[in-house]
């Protein structure tokens, strides 16, 4: 198949960053569109990043921490977890296919399960084929100019208009 | 010396708007007095060519409130950006899309034939449906195109300011109007309400526990209210998410949250950050009974992007199924 997906995945620091370095110095392959991000815990993963990273481009996202337990932060993992849940049903409603998003837990020492979790993930992204989402604006670059500098005008001059008693007599009213 | 002019045009909207001008009490013949109105449709009889006649930047400011789903919406708000100093996007339809923009979830065909052929109270054995152009008598009649999509208004032209709510509250409104006539105007793009979430004002706020836990969410019908937090009680409550500034309309009327007042400064979008919110005061760590939980929430996206979801990251390119 010619597509290529990007998959944007966010790793934890603790888990399944190590495991993805681990898989590294196996020399175990996968696809150069699986981009990570690592960040300190999957409950720092808001879902506001997740949308973000569809919005930017991304085909697929998966959010990868430590086992249920094993969270760094005792319950981190958890959090993620419960938002994930809810997150896809949300995406489901706004049209998002259910294989794009994925949670996975992943250990430090689970380096083949990473590399096989993540051609999984790749594959079944690679049969939905690209998130066709167009930018879809009746924002015309036209307009945006003249109101640009209609926007400089200083807010003085709407009080040029107005007398200073008549400002006063509304504030008061109001 | 001239009065400042100003207009008041909706788009879709539900006329709410116009009536929390009124909500300013004897103000609102102050307001109008002091300026001189170009268009309001609602109340008076201006023409849509007086506008196109004035000069550009000659409206000092023109509020529009409404979300914009065809042309004829498109067209009035551009007219209206060149003739004004200012826009003011007002109340939550402009804003962010508001109500009107929950049709973003269905496609504009099904839309059509639900409102003309198969509603229950519809008689339309030819199947009729709007059409832009038809000719009654040798002579053409032209209908405004409905488009695909409902947008919020900074999606079709440049905003300044925003008055956030469904309605705007009365103070709100005020402190705007104020603020204009003075010049003492906050940077443009700015949301003229205070930048906290609405829990700070909450009259309910002391009966908000520091740990939030919830097994079951129920509907606002399903429990006798005790005048606790509304969350504390397990009904999804958005304050956490939402702007205050609303005076607690909804909650002094013991209804939660629904957000229409939009996110603080720093959220982009108030939906999946509620959401987030939400999920983590579940007070569970089990998959299964998470599961279950999570099916209390009837229609979340309709509940978390209730005004927002023209304007939500992913509701700006929505892909719709139906």
């Amino acid at each position: 198949m010619d597509f290529k997906p990007k998959i944007v995945i966010f790793v934890c620091n603790w888990c399944s960053y190590a495991a993805a370095d681990g898989a590294g110095m196996k020399r175990a392959k996968y696809p150069a569109g699986i981009k990570l991000i690592r960040v300190m815990c999957s409950g720092r993963v808001d879902p506001q990043f997740i949308l973000q990273a569809f919005h930017q481009g991304a085909d697929g996202v998966m959010i990868m921490g430590c086992h249920p337990g094993d969270c760094h932060y005792k319950e981190g993992n958890y959090k993620a977890l419960r938002r994930a849940k809810l997150l896809q049903k949300i995406l489901d409603q706004l049209g998002v296919e259910g294989d794009r998003f994925k949670l996975e837990w992943v250990s430090a020492s689970e380096a083949d399960r990473f590399i096989k979790v993540v051609n999984e993930m790749y594959e079944n992204v690679q049969k939905l084929g690209p998130l066709d989402y167009k930018a879809d604006t009746l924002f015309s670059s036209e307009v945006a100019e003249t109101v640009e500098q209609g926007s400089e005008t200083t807010p003085e001059s709407v009080t040029e208009t107005l007398d200073n008693n008549e400002t006063e007599e509304i504030e008061q009213i109001l | 010396m001239d009065k400042p002019k100003a207009a008041f045009y909706w788009c879709a909207s539900c006329g709410g708007c116009e009536e929390s001008l009124v909500d300013l009490n004897e103000a609102v013949i102050k307001v109008l007095t002091a300026v001189d109105m170009v268009l309001m449709p609602v109340a008076m009889d201006f023409k849509y060519e007086d506008v196109r006649k004035l000069a550009d930047k000659e409206i000092t400011v023109s509020f529009i409130n409404g979300a914009i789903r065809t042309s004829e919406q498109e067209e009035l708000v551009k007219l209206l950006r060149k003739k004004s100093i200012y826009v003011i996007a007002y109340g939550a339809c402009s804003h962010l899309g508001g109500v009107p923009g929950l049709a973003n979830f269905y496609k504009k065909e099904s839309i059509l034939d639900r409102a003309y052929i198969e509603s229950e109270s519809t008689v339309n054995p030819e199947k009729k449906l709007p059409k832009m152009k038809t000719t009654v008598e040798g002579k053409e009649l032209e209908l405004p195109e409905f488009y695909d999509r409902v947008y919020a208004l900074n999606q079709v032209i440049d905003v300044d300011y925003y008055i956030p709510g469904c309605p705007p509250v009365p103070d709100v409104v005020k402190n705007a109007i104020v603020a204009l006539l003075k010049g003492a105007l906050p940077p443009k793009g700015s949301i003229l309400t205070p930048n906290k979430s609405l829990c700070k004002d909450c009259p309910r706020q002391e009966s908000k526990p520091d740990k939030l836990s919830i097994k079951e969410f129920k509907r606002p019908y399903e429990i006798m209210d005790n005048g606790d937090c509304f969350l504390q009680q397990g009904v999804i409550c958005l304050g956490i998410s939402t702007r205050t500034g609303c005076e607690s309309s909804c909650i002094n009327a013991n209804m939660p949250c629904r957000g229409c007042f939009g996110p603080t400064d720093n959220v982009m979008e108030s939906g999946s950050k509620a959401s987030s919110a939400i999920s983590s005061i579940i007070d569970t760590n089990d998959e299964q009974e998470i599961d279950a939980i999570m099916d209390t929430i009837v229609d979340p996206a309709g509940l978390f992007y209730r005004y927002s979801l023209p304007a939500s990251i992913l509701g700006k390119n929505i892909k719709i199924k139906k």
